[in-house]
């Protein structure tokens, strides 16, 4: 391992000129970063531990509806706060659904951000992995791939982010709010992460030393807390990331949906709004044809990258399911295995 | 090592005879409390830490290494290479006897598996350990891997399992084809797998001139120390090992691995006690795993469904340096009775690590294919898969004909049956739907698992102070020895179990075989139990022949032993206790050993398993194919059970292992490098906690007088076997859609609604 200096500010200014020289990263529970650093994957020479900054770590209900959430919330209190579970389910349902609740327990919200993919030659250094060596090659492209992306891949990367977090925060239009070297600015969560193109090596559009503030979720958000739902197809129930999964948020008035969200995850580099899908359910009846109708549209431009055309199917599948859910209504409570289709099996034990 | 001190909680406390009761783990405090030391908790002074650098490449040769990059690192003590190391006193290529296996400890620099270790760097620190093996950078020239089960020609192995021969066959499996009524033939795949046990093989090894101690975890203490010996060139006397407790094993300890022998010429060479522990992903190479198989079935019936033949062939892969065959098809000897029978093996050389036995080695495998087939046969049939079991109930073992010892296989199916609830499943699949719209299905699957016993010796003694030693160099690999093994021991001695210091768990004291084959209860219980007659045989002397003791002239009826005193057999209103005895004789204490071993009478005469019936309902999500387990019941007849609570337990884990083997486990290896690309616990998916479903385990007492002395058949594997079979087969009642490759995996249930 490389040796490299660590640091931990006080104040956010402190951090941003912290991390202001080359090969510096932001430290938050370190439950991504520790892995990779150990395993050479990533060899920062600086880490910022950002856990000590004030002020990150709240959540706030802001004067015009919106809802600011620091980076240093923690995935499980975040999930666990009742206000925000009733306002905004299918993120509470889907950070619930993600790792383990161990992990849940310290992982925050800025490091599930930017947690990188999971694509086992990123993290085996003996591949050759354009991502954590640009230009050194692809190993998954004829490798064993079944879990790699169907959207937005190049030839030059097909791994997919594996946050479940972000799928109904991207369906939200939530907000990145940025610390940088030049102040601060914000830009929509849906164009945080890049689709990899010839230079896979960069994840998002951040600028060295960004440092992720809060994500905001805009007022129309908790519009759709009755009609919301995550669903997460996985190999295990708990501690497993989504093969595919999808966020549905409906607005239904007077029997017809006046507004649809829909996002997926598991499918891309980054998590995907699928606007056209939205589009065919404007002001239609919630209605088995329609959910058909939008799945095809948002799988339209989707293929196989490797041994995963199954992926688009079960995709197509899933969308139709969640939006069938979300039109159900959200459940009272949250179910005992969140984002399974198990969810509402009597018995269950919590996940 | 100081003396364990097991618990005597008011749990333990019972009344009666020690053998059949549910005491709860007597280690169970300790290891709660974070004090039962494994063997890595180990820190003798002085002590150094080695760490292993491994191979990325499969096949090929380490062209360099930078030590001296390693060597400069502060910390770094030295860097144990092929060119750099302590000799051996054999070469380890070379097999002394079956139970030897070959190993990697730097010999060359060729490369035969990826993760083979190439170097073993020592210093002070674990840190600085582990920055030396970063630091060696190898360079290697790589040749094509050798990969899957097709990888090259396959050939016939000499022997399959230990000593199992490649083939065997009774009547005409051809003819019975042609003749059958209805034919089924499939073919069935199941991945490589890893033991992954929760504790890694560790090792802390420290040589006093030509004498070793060594910690570490194992199943085989005396197998263990006997290899050092060879290798080393020491006598086994001047080697003491100490395994008081393993974090798991599942027979990746039953052997002493290529690492462990790493961890002592570490030691040796720097001259310091050495501690070397893998790291997780370490642990898919050198240290054994279950090996892939493709089985083809093929089977047929005559017109009331009996089978006319059955013909199990089962290729899989070894080593290209070594020799070990997953027996798969052998799991098609003893359960359903047909005139003809055929199984065969065959085999190609891959460049993974030598396969080796994994819990059920060749039972589980064979078992989830096997199990499938008779269903899928069932199913052509047109007969309920318990009623066609039950049609071909074998009566006597069908491949020698030799009777059985005792199979209570019947009452299996009728209890768990009647448990499970399953007269009401419907015939044909995808018949069943919850209130959720969920596909439901049962599946059901016939387990067995010979009843094996090896060869064990202990020492037992009685004291003037009325307590009693039983001293045997077990094994207690998590499954409850320092509990089980104790109670026998109890029983032994006609002493309650605290008043018995009973010492397991090193190599100084009596050999107690190995804890494999799921026999270590039966073989080190039949030593304990004769050892404990004869100690008591000999007290019994010292009374019976003095005059001065009431017992005075009983020598031909005989006595007995309870709670410390020894009765005459015709009148126990006469009686002495130990102590009496012992003072009068002028005597401190009074010791005997005694040996368990097989009856090779017996096993000539009778076939020899446990059995079981097990059933599991799974949901289906029929658009989605996500499978969940909702419910298994298990009834097992496994012989005389020693303790409840203890057996139930190891059914339970058994159970989940089967389900994982269904719809879990894989070790996804790539096809180009021959890595393993999900060699950790992340991803190398097992169940966890909220997959498993509610369990029952019904376990159905036989009484079995020729397997040993005791009755003894042994529970540790056999609830793999049937369990992986129930649950695919419960997947395909659920859909319709029969899967032959697994875990399951979701996109093979997407080709229909
Ligand atoms: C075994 C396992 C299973 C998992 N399963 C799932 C799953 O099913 N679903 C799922 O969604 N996730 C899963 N995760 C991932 C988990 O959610 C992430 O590891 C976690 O959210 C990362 O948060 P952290 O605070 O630990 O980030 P860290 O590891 O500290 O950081 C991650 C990255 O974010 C950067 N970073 C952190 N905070 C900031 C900030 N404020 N500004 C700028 N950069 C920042 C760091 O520099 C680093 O690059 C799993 C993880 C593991 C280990
Ligand atoms: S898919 Fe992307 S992350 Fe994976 S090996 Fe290829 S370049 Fe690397």
């Amino acid at each position: 391992m490389k040796p490299f200096d660590y640091v931990r500010p006080a104040t956010v200014a402190e951090a941003v000129a912290a991390a202001a020289q080359p090969g510096a990263v932001y430290l938050a529970a370190g439950t991504n970063l520790l892995d990779l650093m150990k395993g050479n994957v990533s060899r920062p020479d600086r880490l910022v531990d950002v856990t000590h900054l004030g002020g990150l770590d709240r959540i706030e209900h802001l004067a015009d509806g919106a809802l600011r959430i620091g980076a240093l919330v923690r995935n499980a209190d975040l999930a666990h706060d009742p206000e925000f579970a009733s306002a905004y389910p299918a993120i509470a349902e889907a950070l619930l659904s993600g790792a383990s609740a161990q992990l849940r327990n310290t992982a925050t919200v800025g490091g599930n951000l930017l947690q990188r993919t999971r694509c086992a030659y990123f993290y085996d250094t003996a591949s050759r992995c354009n991502k954590r060596e640009a230009g050194s090659g692809c190993d998954a492209r004829d490798g064993e791939n079944r879990s790699h992306a169907v959207l937005g891949w190049s030839d030059s990367c097909i791994a997919t982010h594996p946050s479940d977090f972000c799928v109904p925060l991207v369906a939200l239009d939530a907000v990145v709010e940025i610390e940088g070297g030049n102040g601060r600015r914000e830009i929509a969560l849906d164009e945080l992460h890049r689709l990899p193109g010839d230079t896979p090596e960069r994840d998002t559009t951040l600028e060295p030393g960004d440092l992720i503030v809060a994500v905001r979720l805009p007022p129309a958000a908790r519009g759709f807390a009755a009609h919301a739902r995550y669903l997460k197809v996985r190999e295990r129930t708990s501690y497993a990331f989504a093969v595919v999964s999808a966020a549905a948020a409906l607005l239904i008035e007077n029997g017809k949906i006046k507004q649809a969200r829909l996002g997926l995850g598991g499918v891309a580099a980054k998590p995907w709004r699928a606007r056209a899908a939205e589009d065919v359910l404007k002001d239609v009846a919630p209605t088995a044809d329609a959910f058909q109708e939008a799945a095809w549209r948002a799988l339209s431009d989707a293929k196989p990258s490797g041994d995963n055309a199954f992926k688009i199917e079960l995709a197509r599948r899933i969308v139709v399911r969640a939006l069938t859910l979300a039109a159900a209504g959200t459940p009272a409570r949250m179910p005992a295995l969140p984002a399974s289709p198990f969810a509402s099996t009597s018995g269950a034990l919590h996940a | 090592m100081p003396e364990l001190n097991l618990t005597s909680a008011p749990a333990h406390l019972r009344h009666g005879s020690n053998i059949g009761q549910p005491l709860t783990r007597r280690d169970g405090v300790l290891k709660v409390k974070g004090q039962a030391t494994y063997a890595a908790d180990n820190h003798p002074s002085g002590m150094l830490f080695a760490v292993m650098a491994v191979s990325s490449i499969a096949r090929g040769r380490v062209t360099s290494l930078d030590v001296a990059a390693a060597r400069r690192h502060p910390g770094v003590v030295d860097v144990m290479t092929s060119d750099h190391k302590p000799p051996l006193a054999i070469d380890p290529e070379i097999k002394t006897n079956p139970f030897v296996f070959r190993m990697e400890v730097l010999q060359s620099d060729e490369v035969r598996y990826a993760n083979q270790p190439i170097a073993v760097v020592i210093a002070e620190t674990l840190e600085a350990a582990t920055e030396g093996a970063a630091l060696l950078a190898p360079r290697y020239e790589t040749l094509p891997a050798l990969i899957g089960l097709d990888a090259g020609d396959s050939f016939v192995p000499p022997v399959v399992g230990v000593g199992n021969p490649t083939e065997n066959h009774r009547g005409d499996v051809e003819a019975g084809l042609a003749s059958a009524e209805k034919r089924i033939e499939a073919v069935y795949e199941t991945p490589p797998q890893y033991h992954n046990a929760m504790e890694p093989h560790a090792i802390v090894a420290a040589w006093d001139g030509d004498n070793l101690s060594v910690d570490m975890p194992t199943q085989g203490l005396f197998l263990s120390r006997a290899r050092i010996a060879e290798l080393f060139g020491i006598a086994p006397d001047k080697i003491h090992i100490r395994s008081p407790f393993l974090g798991g094993g599942f027979g990746s300890k039953g052997l002493m691995a290529g690492p462990q022998v790493l961890g002592v010429m570490a030691a040796r060479l720097v001259g310091k006690p050495v501690k070397l522990v893998l790291r997780r992903e370490q642990m898919y190479g050198p240290v054994g795993h279950r090996a892939p198989t493709r089985q083809r079935l093929r089977m047929g019936t005559d017109g009331e469904g009996r089978l006319t033949a059955l013909d199990h062939h089962a290729r899989t892969v070894s080593s290209t340096f070594d020799d070990f065959y997953e027996p798969a098809a052998d799991a098609s000897h003893s359960l359903y009775a047909s005139p003809a029978i055929r199984t065969s093996h065959d085999a190609v050389r891959v460049n993974t690590g030598t396969p080796l036995f994994m819990r059920a080695p060749g039972e589980a495998t064979g078992s989830i294919a096997l199990e499938s087939a008779i269903d899928e046969m069932a199913w052509a049939c047109g007969i309920d898969p318990l009623a066609f079991r039950l049609k071909n109930y074998a009566e006597v073992e069908p491949i020698t004909g030799k009777p059985f010892s005792s199979k209570a296989l019947r009452a299996c199916y009728e209890q768990g049956a009647a448990r499970f609830g399953w007269a009401k499943r419907p015939l044909q699949p995808r018949q069943m739907r919850d209130d959720a719209g969920l596909l439901v299905g049962w599946g059901m699957g016939t387990a067995t698992f010979p009843a094996l016993m090896f060869q064990a010796e202990a020492r037992a003694a009685i004291r003037r102070d009325g307590t009693g030693a039983m001293e045997i160099g077990a094994h207690d690999m998590g499954q409850g020895a320092w509990t089980a093994l104790a109670q026998i021991a109890a029983d032994g001695l006609g002493l309650d179990i605290d008043r018995v210091a009973f010492k397991a768990g090193t190599s100084d004291l009596p050999d107690a075989g190995i804890a494999g084959g799921s026999a270590h209860t039966a073989t080190a219980g039949a030593a304990i139990h004769s050892a404990g007659a004869a100690v008591i045989a000999k007290l019994a002397d010292l009374a019976t022949a003095d005059e001065r003791s009431p017992l005075f002239g009983a020598g031909n009826t005989g006595v007995i032993a309870r709670d410390g005193k020894l009765f005459r057999r015709d009148d126990e209103s006469r009686g002495e206790s130990y102590t009496e005895i012992l003072a009068r004789a002028g005597l401190a204490e009074i010791e005997a050993r005694g040996m368990g071993a097989p009856n090779p009478a017996a096993m000539e005469e009778y076939a020899m398993h446990a059995h079981g019936a097990v059933f599991a309902e799974v949901k289906v999500d029929p658009e989605l194919g996500q499978i969940r387990v909702t419910r298994m019941v298990g009834a097992f007849a496994a012989g005389r059970i020693v303790n409840p609570h203890l057996v139930k337990s190891q059914l339970f884990g058994g159970m989940i292992w089967g389900m994982s083997f269904a719809l879990h486990e894989e070790a996804i290896t790539d096809r180009r490098s021959g890595r393993i690309m999900n060699a950790n616990l992340g991803e190398y998916h097992i169940p966890v906690n909220a997959d498993v479903p509610p369990l029952d385990v019904i376990t159905i007492e036989e009484h079995d007088p020729h397997v040993n002395a005791l009755g003894i058949k042994g529970v540790g594997e056999i609830g793999i076997t049937g369990s992986a079979g129930a649950v695919a087969n419960a997947v395909w009642h659920a859909t319709g859609v029969r899967v032959r490759r697994f875990p399951i995996r979701i996109e093979e249930l997407l080709t229909q609604r």
